[in-house]
């Protein structure tokens, strides 16, 4: 029986967000769809789809995809249109979304992951859709519809294939959800729908070049875990089915929390045919070399620059780092912390490495100096007297004349022992860096 | 030279569009958009090396607006659902669209 070693994953996701501009896309309607106090109660001309009702473009909505672009190393195109992707369905009233086809607004961008990078192949600007609701009314099977949601900025972002594995995955939804928050482009909440994943997923033999013949996407999955489960679930059916010789079927699949599997959705009876055309309504947009100047002088400090400067500057393992920045107002109190601590000469990766690990109880917002202040009595050690060190290390090399010929024989390892042995014979508090110097030196 | 378009492709776009039509129409659809076609075709003679290809006719470029609610503009529950053949608790009402199991 084969299993998912013989194959590789191939996989590729997209990732649409919500922008949280004031207005919608196309129109002046309030943009706030969870909040509203009632269906259809955010609706205009434009975002119903009555003839007459001209879009126009929301600056501010254009402006954050090309940050997102430029935060994700994009290439940005100067010159940008909008497009009509035609398909009749009731969740957009005019017969067509709003998105953009040919000239994205980002390009070749990329995302890096501790599983290697993935390249971000486009970022484009669209309208989301109306809300569905299907029901029954008097009997009846129907489908209530409520526009709050309808023309709102929606960015989706397309990666190439190079998902490698399905903890890959979720690790790459999480970057790019905090890159997201980190500009304050989007609330990308996943249970409220304000963030939606999908994978594009396939097997190729694992010790062959050639590319897989079909793909399998799988669609509406609102969390990252969710995303590795169903990622986990496809590659084992998968496997399965090349296995005994066939081929996984090109469909949508949906992912069903509770089962724990994906599930197949209609199938298409016809191919995609969305006879896409540059939408008349909207003329092209021209971006200026200035205006995108200006756009990346707005953009923070990234999770990753700031991993890298904490490392630089305070000698922090990026290990720590990482577990330090979730969000922007986590980074810059911890960067407060680490000013203090290096005013204090205290280690700021000893520090890190405390707060990570819950040995101090710490939250957001506490003042740097009570931070300090719990780290010294948890881990204040004592000042010990040189002889008494020197005394306390022959006492040990004496009792353990094993270890010290082990030592001189090339296993440094050994030095782990002794420090706790020392420390042990002192019976304080000492520091474990200032006996390992001295126990470097004694064994010189 | 002028593509026939079949009945099958009219039937395809009238799918696509949600439009029932009868064998009837399929057929005088088919020979309308054939002549249809015949005469964009014209366009096929035209010398077109040395011209850029536009999106865009009427020499726009940047329409955009400010990020502002307009309130003014914005419909009441009623005024939305106004011309709505069927409406339900302040939605609109259709068809069930997805058959779910
Ligand atoms: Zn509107």
């Amino acid at each position: 029986m084969k299993n998912t070693h013989d194959y590789r994953l191939i996989c590729g996701m997209e990732i649409h967000a919500e922008l949280k501009t004031k207005s919608k896309m196309f129109c002046g309607c309030k943009n706030d769809p969870f909040h509203a106090p009632a269906p259809n109660t955010y609706t205009c001309p434009v975002c119903l789809g009555m003839p007459g009702g001209t879009p126009v473009a929301n600056k501010t909505a254009v402006d954050w995809t090309i940050k997102l672009g430029l935060a994700l190393g994009c290439k940005i195109n100067l010159f940008s249109k909008f497009d009509r992707k035609n398909y009749f369905y009731p969740d957009l009233p005019k017969g067509y979304q709003i998105s953009q086809y040919d000239i994205p607004f980002c390009v070749d961008g990329v995302v890096q992951t501790s599983e290697g990078p993935v390249r971000i192949r486009r970022i484009h600007l669209e309208e989301d859709t109306g809300k569905l609701l299907h029901t029954t009314v008097a009997g009846e099977k129907v489908t209530l519809i409520d526009f709050n949601r309808s023309g709102v900025p929606l960015i989706e972002i397309v990666t190439e294939p190079d998902i490698r594995t399905p903890s890959q995955a979720k690790e790459y939804g999480r970057k790019l959800r905090q890159i997201i928050r980190y500009l304050d482009i989007a609330d990308a909440d996943m249970e409220q729908g304000g963030m939606r994943l999908e994978a594009n997923i396939s097997l190729a033999p694992a010790k062959a070049d050639e590319l897989p013949k079909y793909k399998v996407e799988v669609k509406n999955i609102n969390s990252f875990r969710f995303v590795e489960q169903a990622i986990t679930y496809e590659m084992k059916r998968h496997a399965e089915i090349l296995s005994g010789g066939g081929t996984p079927e090109q469909e949508t699949r949906g992912w069903n929390p509770n089962t724990g599997k994906t599930f197949s959705q209609r199938a298409k009876e016809e191919a995609e045919d969305y006879r896409y055309f540059p939408d008349p309504d909207l003329p092209p947009i021209r971006l200026k070399k200035q205006a995108l100047q200006r756009l990346k002088a707005e953009l923070p400090e990234l999770p990753d620059m700031i991993v890298s400067r904490w490392h630089t500057t305070y000698q922090v393992e990026p290990r720590f780092g990482e577990l330090l920045n979730t969000t922007r107002e986590q980074a810059s109190w911890i960067d407060e912390i680490f000013l203090a601590a290096a005013k204090e000469g205290i280690s700021a990766n000893s520090l890190a490495s405390a707060i990570v690990n819950r040995k101090i109880k710490t939250q957001v917002g506490d003042k740097p100096k009570d931070v300090l202040a719990t780290y010294y009595a948890a881990f204040a050690t004592e000042k010990i007297d040189a002889s008494e060190l020197d005394r306390a290390i022959e006492k040990v090399f004496a009792a353990n004349p094993d270890a010290v010929a082990k030592y001189k024989a090339g296993d440094q390892k050994v030095i782990g022992f002794f420090i706790g042995q020392v420390i042990r014979e002192i019976g304080r508090k000492a520091d474990a860096n200032e006996v390992r110097q001295a126990l470097i030196a004694a064994l010189k | 030279m002028a593509k026939k378009v079949s009945t099958a492709q009219v039937k395809h776009i009238a799918n696509l569009a949600n439009i029932p039509i009868t064998t009837r129409e399929q057929q005088e659809l088919a020979a309308a958009f054939s002549e249809t076609l015949a005469v964009v075709d014209n366009l096929l003679k035209i010398d077109i090396k040395n011209i850029e290809p536009t999106h865009q006719v009427n020499d726009l470029e940047n329409v955009l607006r400010e990020d502002k609610v307009d309130e003014e503009r914005m419909f009441s529950q009623e005024e939305a659902l106004a011309n709505a053949a069927r409406t339900h608790e302040g939605y609109f009402v259709v068809p069930r669209v997805i058959d779910e199991n």
